[in-house]
């Protein structure tokens, strides 16, 4: 995957994908194979990734700020407090919730405690985001909301992001390409090039292109459940 | 506020009432059932035996708890860390649960004889640990692998991460137990002043009362005890507030 791409993974429930995301971030190693992450292997974890979960895993006693600090804590131990604040402060305003800062995760809705966890994985500015499915749990508008509060963060700053979905409207309308992977054990079974404008609202989903990318993408799912009903 | 100091209150006093009128409607004598009204004599005429005995009741308690904590939570830590560990550990610990302590109190008496001291917080510590041990065990053994993983993907070491996250995370259950043990912890003391009498602590001078009949002090005593237990607890209560009060949500 080139440096600074977005990819949008999706494939069969079950079929490996948040075991990716666990080897992609080095907290699993494989048991045959390499995993290679802009020209090094993954030995390891290694602080720059992110990374987010459908869950937001938000720590209750902490408050927001406090939260989205807790990865400058690890990867710069010596930054001084004002500093940390200042870089959270930065993206929690990009995210919406500038005045939610000193609340607590459990005062606050669903969808804005994902914002709170995607502010998280990006405080230390990684150079890759992985994410597991952070919009599941969400209701249809929310989660709209949070794609473009994605796009926007991604324009903000660069960096290379692996998404795990099951969306594919999600994945036309953050991916720059969209992975789908087959049955257990996953294979690349199909990648797409989004070609959709950088700056895209939602309204382009609702474009003929976007239906037909949508289109294919549903059959190359239907392909690879099929191919997992035929293992059984 | 107010309210919250004067329900408990006219509670006492309705519950004091009620005793009275029990022992007054029943004609009880003393020797039989001592009645409220009995209790302040009582109190007045043994008051310095009550505070010195008391204090060594409650030292001794809150010795043997705090080495209840440091230990339960040394098993807890194992346990929930280490499945080899939970799978040893689990069923060595349930069954020195089961033991009555009651039986154990003539053992440790004669394993360190004369060692009052010794024998009673190591009865208060037996006691306690096992809720404490338990909720850490499981506390850390049930933590959302997610939880571990936003530390780990960083590379933190495991100390940092239960430090920031395994220790915080665990200590509403920890508190729940605290006061479980701490309950317990006190009832281990005062078996061991008891049942095996050395003239020191509350259950000692309990013990006095009965040898010379003298039922008035015997439930003064009791009161006394319970006026401790009282007291322990709200001291776990407060310290959950400060520690662990994050975790207390208020309806809003
Ligand atoms: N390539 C593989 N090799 C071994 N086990 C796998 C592989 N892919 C998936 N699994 C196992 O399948 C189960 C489901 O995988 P998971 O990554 O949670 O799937 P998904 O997130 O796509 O639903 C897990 O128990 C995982 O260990
Ligand atoms: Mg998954």
């Amino acid at each position: 995957m080139p440096e600074g791409t977005f990819a949008a993974v999706v494939g069969p429930s079950g079929c490996g994908k948040s075991t990716l995301t666990r080897l992609v971030a080095g907290l699993m190693t494989p048991d045959e194979g390499e995993v290679w992450l802009h020209g090094a292997r993954v030995k390891g974890p290694r602080n720059t990734v992110g990374m987010a979960f459908q869950n937001p895993v938000l720590l209750e006693w902490r408050t927001i700020l406090d939260n989205v600090i807790l990865p400058l804590e690890i990867v710069a131990p010596r930054m001084p407090r004002a500093d940390r604040e200042k870089r959270a402060m930065e993206l929690l305003e990009m995210v919406g919730l500038v005045g939610f800062e000193n609340k607590r995760p459990s005062e606050l809705s669903g969808g804005m405690r994902q914002r709170a966890s995607l502010c998280r994985s990006l405080v230390h500015k990684p150079e890759v985001l992985i994410m597991d499915e952070p919009f599941g749990a969400l209701d249809a508008f929310t989660r709209e909301d949070l794609w473009q509060t994605m796009r926007d963060l991604r324009d903000a700053e660069p960096f290379t992001a692996v998404l795990i979905t099951h969306d594919l409207r999600e994945s036309v309308f953050l991916g720059d390409q969209v992975i789908v992977l087959s049955g257990r054990p996953a294979r690349t079974q199909f990648v797409m090039d989004v070609d959709l404008p950088k700056d895209r609202t939602l309204d382009v989903l609702f474009t003929p292109k976007a239906a037909d990318m949508l289109h294919i993408l549903r059959d190359q799912i239907k392909i690879a459940q099929g191919r997992e009903v035929e293992a059984h | 506020m107010l309210s919250k100091i004067a329900t408990p209150v006219i509670a006492i006093i309705i519950f004091l009432g009620l005793w009275e009128l029990l022992v007054w409607a029943n004609g009880w004598p003393n020797f039989k059932m001592a009645s409220p009204s009995d209790l302040p004599p009582a109190f007045w005429k043994y008051k310095e035996l009550f505070l010195t005995m008391g204090w060594q009741t409650l030292w001794r308690t809150v010795v043997g708890l705090i080495i209840a904590v440091i230990f339960g939570t040394a098993i807890g830590m194992i346990i929930g860390f280490s499945r080899i560990a939970r799978d040893a550990l689990y069923p060595l610990l349930i069954g020195f649960n089961a033991i009555p302590k009651a039986t154990l109190v003539p053992v440790i008496s004669l394993l360190f004889i004369g060692q009052h001291d010794f024998n009673t917080i190591l009865m208060a510590f037996m006691i306690s640990f096992f809720p404490i041990a338990v909720s850490v065990g499981i506390g850390l053994s049930t933590l959302e692998p997610e939880y571990r993983d936003i530390l780990r993907a960083l590379g933190a070491s495991r100390y940092t991460i239960f430090m920031k996250i395994a220790l915080p995370k665990t200590l509403p259950e920890f508190f729940g137990a605290l006061k479980v043990s701490a309950t317990l912890a006190f009832i281990g003391t005062n078996l061991v002043e008891i049942v095996s009498p050395h003239g020191r602590g509350l259950g000692a001078l309990f013990k006095s009362g009965e040898t010379n009949g003298d039922y008035p002090l015997m439930f003064a005593v009791l009161i006394a005890l319970a006026f401790l237990g009282i007291v322990l607890y709200y001291a776990v209560i407060f310290l959950e507030r400060i520690f662990a009060g994050w975790a207390d949500r208020e309806a809003s």
